[in-house]
């Protein structure tokens, strides 16, 4: 290759990327330092040890985190072995199955809610044709409220990390299952050793991932309770926005963000390992 | 007799999966055809079907709906804008990293990765202030840079994993046969990418239509704003119309969906194959 050409080819490449490094500088760089600045303020720190919805929330957050991730994870995983199955029924359940990962959460979670409500909800209504007595208040309670938001989060996310995980079993060799089958294993036994010591890593990976992302829910607690009642219901992905946007403390909202930067910079690593590791098999 | 059992057990599994799937989008479309006197009946099946909110909504005809085409054709301008955005910078970018392999591409492809693992909501209030700064606060550029921004990372990481396995001939024999770096980036990196370019661009334009949290603190005037804001506006009142807002919904979902079915044969391998490796 002549050297000339060589240059025109750098020349060509810093061109095409361009466009990214300044987005990725405007966007992403800069908007970071700002927070970063925005939350290195010491008073908001104590202002948000101080207030009890703070420490409410983390509870929140943890438990949201721990519940919702791990019971949607291990449904995705029963639910890649029902996939598996081949049949053409099941093929057209999976394009129906996909529905709540494909439409926006708006309209469905709203859905939720007002199927949710205590006085005129759909599910109180039955509840009381059926026993003669009302039915819970399923949103105005902080536990069963938090329930809630675990219910809506998995059912809008369980689709695509079945999708994921079904991948993950399609790509085990078979012959691991037919020598399986000569030894008479059982099914659950061809879990237990073929199946599960296959899916252990990807398993692992979409738990990580699935908690970093389940942290930047947003929708499922804003529009199922608002956080309500009484701010008991709040995480830390909401909890930034009440503050800077509903109580114009710009900064402790931000300060809230930096506080889980401890838990989610060992994940973030963790996790760009992991996905970099699975590019060059 | 082992077979019935199997068989019997999926169809089971199957029903409660049908069931557990179709309450809420069931829910939906139930109180989208009930007649508003009929609202806080809370019955399975309306006594009385009726398109009345359709109609409403079609017509602009409630205070929440004033501006409902407008909302409508902004959620599709902000979508197609981002989708198209984000194919012309993801795919520039992938192919100056894969193909050209431009010193520090690697680095910007690994800060791209990164970039992919912030959870959205957390650079919101700062993202609000720097729109500010740059003087785009309440324009619909804002929230188009916003999600252009959230989007191409996990663009570049999905278009790096397909152009890395293009075959590096293609490209030697084009360069032997005179052709510029642009000439292959039209002639031969373009077409070879396209399935996986549909797919991310299918990605950016639902991740745009979809976005609530972004459009609803970069955007405020009623004309600028896009449906999911105005879906959101339904909850400022107690007495919020949900008859009518269901309806709004079930005409918001409906273009998304019919995207997601039109593409759904890329998005599946491109990008379940793209989200997670083990």
């Amino acid at each position: 290759m002549a050297p000339g050409r060589l240059s025109q080819e750098a020349t060509w490449g810093l061109i095409f990327l361009v466009p990214y490094i300044v987005l990725f500088l405007g966007l992403v760089i800069y908007p970071v330092s700002y927070g970063l600045i925005l939350g290195a303020n010491p008073k908001s720190y104590v202002r948000l040890w101080t207030d009890p919805v703070f420490l409410r929330t983390i509870v929140n957050t943890v438990v949201f985190l721990g519940v919702a991730v791990n019971i949607k994870l291990f449904l995705a995983l029963l639910l890649s072995g029902f996939f598996v199955h081949e049949r053409r029924w099941i093929r057209w359940l999976s394009v129906v199955f996909i529905l709540p990962w494909a439409i926006p959460s708006i309209p469905t979670i709203l859905s939720f809610r007002w199927m949710l409500n205590a006085e005129w909800g759909m599910l109180n209504s039955l509840i009381f044709r059926l026993t003669l007595e009302d039915g819970p208040n399923w949103l105005l309670d902080r536990w069963s409220g938090l329930g809630m938001i675990c219910v809506v989060h998995i059912w809008k996310y369980l689709p695509f990390w079945t999708l994921i995980l079904l991948a993950g079993r399609l790509a085990i060799p078979k012959d691991l299952y037919e020598s399986a089958d000569v030894d008479g294993a059982s099914g659950l036994q061809k879990f237990r050793y073929v199946t599960f010591p296959s899916l252990r890593n990807l398993y692992i990976t979409c738990t990580l991932l699935s908690t970093i992302m389940s942290l930047g829910d947003f929708n499922s607690i804003y529009l199922l309770t608002g956080g309500g009642p009484a701010d008991s219901t709040q995480t830390l992905a909401t909890l930034g926005i009440r503050y800077a946007f509903g109580m114009s403390e710009i900064e402790v909202g931000v300060s809230t963000v930096v506080v889980a930067l401890p838990v989610m910079l060992p994940l973030l690593v963790l996790m760009l390992r992991r996905m970099k590791k699975g590019e060059q098999p | 007799m082992r077979k019935i059992f199997t068989e019997a057990r999926l169809a089971l599994i199957g029903i409660l999966i049908l069931i557990w799937t179709l309450i809420p989008i069931y829910h939906l479309f139930v109180m989208s055809i009930t007649p508003r006197v009929e609202t806080f009946a809370g019955a399975l099946w309306p006594s009385r079907p009726t398109l009345e909110n359709y109609e409403t909504v079609v017509e602009q005809g409630h205070y929440y709906l004033e501006h409902f085409w407008r909302q409508l054709w902004n959620s599709a301008f902000v979508a197609v804008m981002v989708c198209v955005i984000t194919l012309a910078i993801a795919a520039t970018a992938t192919f100056a990293i894969s193909r050209l392999k431009v010193r520090g591409g690697r680095l910007v492809s690994n800060m791209a990765l990164a970039t992919y693992l912030i959870p959205p909501a957390f650079l919101a209030i700062p993202m609000y202030k720097v729109m500010g700064i740059y003087g785009l606060l309440n324009t619909q550029w804002s929230l188009i840079l916003t999600m252009v921004t959230f989007a191409s990372p996990y663009a570049i990481w999905v278009l790096k994993q397909y152009a890395d396995k293009l075959p590096y001939e293609l490209d030697e024999a084009a360069r032997i046969d005179g052709a510029s770096p642009l000439q292959i980036f039209r002639l031969i990196y373009l077409p070879l990418m396209a399935p996986s370019l549909v797919a991310i661009g299918t990605y950016a334009l639902l991740l745009a239509w979809n976005e609530y949290l972004y459009a609803f603190l970069l955007l405020s005037a009623d004309k600028d704003i896009t449906l999911a804001v105005a879906l959101g506006h339904f909850l400022t009142t107690d007495d919020a119309p949900f008859n009518v807002l269901m309806a709004t919904g079930a005409v918001y979902a409906l273009p998304p969906a019919a995207v997601y079915y039109a593409f759904r044969r890329y998005m599946v391998s491109g990008l379940t194959a793209g989200a997670v490796k083990s």
